[in-house]
């Protein structure tokens, strides 16, 4: 930053000094930062949408050992998360809203609460991965899956190399969600502070538009990743 | 952003169906999959039918992809959309066809 | 510039490279073309890293014995080779250098659309590279750059977890300056710049972009499974547990395969400012070039498992990808139609950026041609895995990419330092250059036929004369390749100062000082000619002006 230091003297007051020296005008500034984030987002559907394609062809091939797998994860405590992530969502574009219309007290507190709805969802995901150890589910040198039934075969167990493969994929689809996860709350807490100290103005709230798109999008990815995981032939 | 200034409660309105609506298709989810239909290889369809309208609610309202002006975004969603379908449909054309040689 | 005095020294005109003295003000610095030249400094270190490599490679080949060094060595030899040269050197190398310098000026902004994030980008590939370089220095790793399972996740005893995971990083460094160009070349174009008027060079950027962003996240997951498949022995590649290796390559290449058009498009996009320039002419057909750029971006997605052809997949899915590949060479060969087009009648001066444009015209072609003869099935039965492989992608890479670097670099050279090169010595290199390039990689095409295998240490007598005209080149080849560095460093202190445009050429990045200030423009420009506009820059040229320097 050091070669915009000079120029900054001269004219200060002449623009608003949230304008960044290399952009023309506010709206451009804006512009960029939006299109930079969801071309950022498409990155991301790209980076998870490996591990689905791989989860689409596993499950494909393995589709009873996958089902026997999936009742043996908590169906409600999922459901729980996917509401509280929605609520959480809810709560993000409250908060833009009351950047836009300069209500200050409910825009820190929709951002507090948004926080406190992904801890909410770290914490019961916390309790489903305790679970799973508990049941030595955790890929690796510990796993067993032995003689777990085949929810639409009775009597058949299914292989437990091949429920390994989904709870391996289990682990890290939602793992890798649960830390994008900590990343917005880590994205969050920043904005929280930047909205205490008046950052924030219905005339730019920039920041708060794109770590909100930021966090629907982990919203989004969750959305799939509950019915696809946690409800493979529930109905037997 | 700044036809916000004129209809104040309308976001509001919009905001909150889209929160009920979404909130609706989680149970609606959670009740399908525990009906058997099986013999239509249903199930897991309409879950991602379901789960697909929800991603719409949230990017079209929340992310407010129904009001950008430019069509830049939408192209940005359907391109990704696109390649990931590319990666999975072709990965299936070999997968889906291994035994038929 | 002035006549300096014995005691009165001119003063320097302020630009980029003197605003600011000393290291931190490189470091932390978010002007475009400073971390170009970070950029610079860095792809050319780790290409004379891949260089080495090569080196040993090419001398152990020398004999048909496995001699010079054991074969688990040899294994690291080639995949390092592979991983760097392609991670570390050719992926940023247009991009990361030339990109970063000219996107914003050619658009007509003072910088990229986020500045830090470009920064942040450089700081990723040092930090990949000196994961890449410790894990080099531990172990190595010998999995081939395509890192196959199930060897590298239960076989190998090298350290493919911190490779992956540095290549994971680099990934990083690339999506962001793909994400930044793209944001650039829609948010930050000058009035009056429309598509229409951008130069090709911005298109064929813009292309690279897209494949930046949507292939690279599918690899970094992918090394991620292979990381986690090592590291807790999943058998998510495993065939003894239940998991498909076939899987991991159909993942890898998803990503590997649009990687080689990331990078030869920026190439593309270089020689063809470089053949208007110097025919002196619009580019013929230019929206024809524009969209190939966006075809070829496009459907270089679809072909990827042309690399598996004989791994495994069903044949009905070889056919599909089979045809596909045909279709992907279309694009490339309009744009060969359209440079040829743009030569006929055309002015043409030898200058060395030219010398290297040629090259590559004629390289990339041959090249190119190869690879439909590795896309029809039966043709692939037989020279999959030889060096009929290693010489079709040799000749993209390097007498194709490599050479619109480097005849980019001398293009652009005069903007970038405010030195002329020696015109010389340049040409000289671009001879020694493409003389070695095809003494090196003709006879693989032969040896490939011929049936020798890629990727091993040792190979029948009857293979050696190839062999050592090869490594003859290969030396040749590393002459060329030295002469630049050489004479661009002299260059810097001894050569002679550049004007503005010293090749009076079209391009808003040449209506700025020699070298540029530090936000490219004093005012902003507004763009009121169309692209390429060669016809009226000659026409406004005195009539006994020399168009170019030479």
């Amino acid at each position: 930053m050091s070669d915009s230091q000079a120029a900054v003297q001269p004219h200060e007051g002449l623009h608003n000094p949230g304008l960044l020296h290399h952009f023309v005008t506010e709206e451009q500034q804006r512009d960029a930062s939006n299109l930079g984030m969801w071309i950022f987002l498409g990155t991301e559907v790209m980076f998870f949408g490996g591990l689905f394609c791989a989860y689409l062809i596993y499950r494909i091939k393995y589709f009873n050992d996958f089902a026997a797998a999936s009742t043996s994860i908590d169906a409600a405590l999922g459901g729980t998360n996917t509401a509280v992530l929605i609520c959480s969502s809810l709560t993000v574009v409250l908060a833009i809203w009351a950047a836009q219309t300069a209500r200050r007290k409910l825009m820190l507190g929709m951002l507090i609460l948004t926080m406190l709805f992904g801890l909410a969802f770290l914490g019961i995901k916390g309790m489903e991965y305790k679970d799973k150890f508990d049941e030595h589910h955790v890929p690796g040198a510990s796993f067993s899956f032995e003689h777990k039934e085949i929810p639409s075969r009775p009597g058949q167990y299914a292989n437990p190399q091949h429920a390994q493969i989904f709870f391996a994929l289990y682990f890290i689809m939602t793992g890798l969600h649960a830390l994008h996860m900590v990343v917005g709350l880590g994205i969050f807490t920043w904005l929280l502070v930047m909205a205490w100290k008046g950052y924030f103005t219905p005339h730019y709230h920039t920041p708060l538009e794109i770590g909100g798109l930021y966090w629907h999008f982990v919203d989004i990815i969750w959305i799939y990743l509950f019915p696809l995981l946690y409800l493979i032939d529930r109905h037997r | 952003m700044s036809d916000h200034a004129n209809s104040k409660s309308s976001p509001l309105k919009t905001y909150f169906a889209v929160w009920i609506a979404l909130l609706f298709g989680t149970w609606l989810t959670y009740r399908v999959a525990q009906i058997d239909l099986a013999r239509w290889h249903a199930n897991a369809p309409i879950a991602l039918i379901i789960a697909t309208t929800k991603a719409l609610l949230v990017a079209l309202f929340f992310m407010h992809l129904k009001g950008a002006s430019e069509k830049l975004l939408k192209l940005v969603v359907i391109s990704t959309i696109f390649f990931l379908f590319i990666l999975m449909a072709l990965s299936m054309a070999d997968y889906a066809t291994r035994l038929w040689s | 510039m002035s006549m300096a005095t014995a005691t009165v020294q001119p003063v320097e005109r302020e630009n980029y490279l003197n605003k600011h003295y000393g290291v931190g003000s490189w470091l932390f610095t978010t002007d475009h073309k400073r971390i170009a030249l970070l950029y610079l400094l860095s792809i050319t270190f780790f290409f004379f890293i891949g260089g080495f490599f090569a080196l040993l490679i090419r001398l152990e080949l020398l004999t048909p014995a496995g001699d010079l060094v054991q074969a688990d060595t040899y294994n690291k030899l080639f995949t390092q080779h592979g991983q760097v040269m392609v991670f570390f050197f050719l992926i940023p190398s247009i991009p990361a250098v030339l990109g970063n310098f000219l996107v914003p000026m050619m658009v007509g902004a003072k910088d990229l659309a986020f500045p830090k994030i470009n920064l942040l980008s450089w700081y990723l590939y040092i930090i990949a590279g000196i994961m890449m370089l410790h894990c080099m220095l531990t172990g190595g790793v010998d999995t081939g750059w395509t890192f196959y399972t199930p060897f590298s996740t239960a076989f190998s005893n090298t350290k493919v977890i911190e490779a992956g995971l540095s290549i994971f990083v680099a990934g990083f460094s690339s999506i962001l300056t793909g994400l930044n160009f793209v944001v650039t070349i829609h948010r930050m174009r000058a009035p009056g710049m429309t598509w229409g008027r951008l130069p090709l060079f911005i298109w064929a950027h813009y292309a690279t972009s897209i494949i930046q962003i949507l292939g690279t996240p599918v690899i970094a997951i992918t090394l991620v499974l292979v990381v986690a498949e090592r590291a807790l022995h999943l058998g998510i590649f495993d065939p003894k547990l239940g998991g498909d290796p076939l899987l991991f390559q159909h993942l890898f290449w998803f990503y590997s395969h649009p990687a080689v058009y990331i990078m030869i498009l920026p190439s593309m996009g270089v020689v063809t400012e470089i053949i208007a320039c110097f025919s002196r002419k619009r580019i013929f057909g230019y929206s024809f070039v524009a969209l190939s750029s966006i075809a070829i971006a496009v459907f270089g997605f679809l072909v990827w498992a042309h690399h598996m052809f004989v791994a495994g997949i069903s044949v009905y899915a070889a056919l599909i990808f089979s045809i596909l590949s045909y279709a992907v060479a279309v694009p490339s060969a309009v744009k060969v139609f359209n440079w040829t087009a743009t030569l006929y009648k055309g002015s043409i001066h030898y200058d060395a950026p030219m010398l290297y444009a040629f090259g590559f015209v004629g390289l990339f072609t041959m090249g190119g041609l190869t690879g439909l003869f590795l896309a029809a099935l039966g043709v692939d039965m037989h020279v999959h895995d030889t060096y009929f492989v290693i010489a079709h992608f040799h000749y993209i890479m390097v007498g194709g990419a490599l050479m619109g670097y480097l005849g980019g670099m001398h293009f652009w050279w005069p903007k970038i330092s405010g030195k002329l090169y020696p015109e010389g010595w340049a040409r000289l290199a671009a001879l020694i250059v493409f003389l070695g390039f095809n003494l090196t990689f003709f006879p693989q095409f032969i040896l490939g036929y011929l049936g020798m295998p890629r990727r091993y240490y040792q190979y029948p007598p009857e293979f050696q004369i190839l062999n050592v005209l090869s490594t003859a080149g290969a030396t040749v080849l590393a002459v060329g390749y030295l002469l630049p560095m050489i004479y661009f460093l002299w260059s810097m202190r001894y050569g002679k100062p550049a004007p503005d445009n010293p090749w009076h050429a079209a391009g808003l990045e040449w209506k700025t000082p020699s070298p540029p200030p530090t936000f490219n423009f004093e005012q902003e420009p507004v763009v009121t000619w169309e692209a390429y506009n060669y016809d009226e820059i000659d026409a406004a040229a005195a009539p006994q002006e020399v168009p170019v320097v030479g």
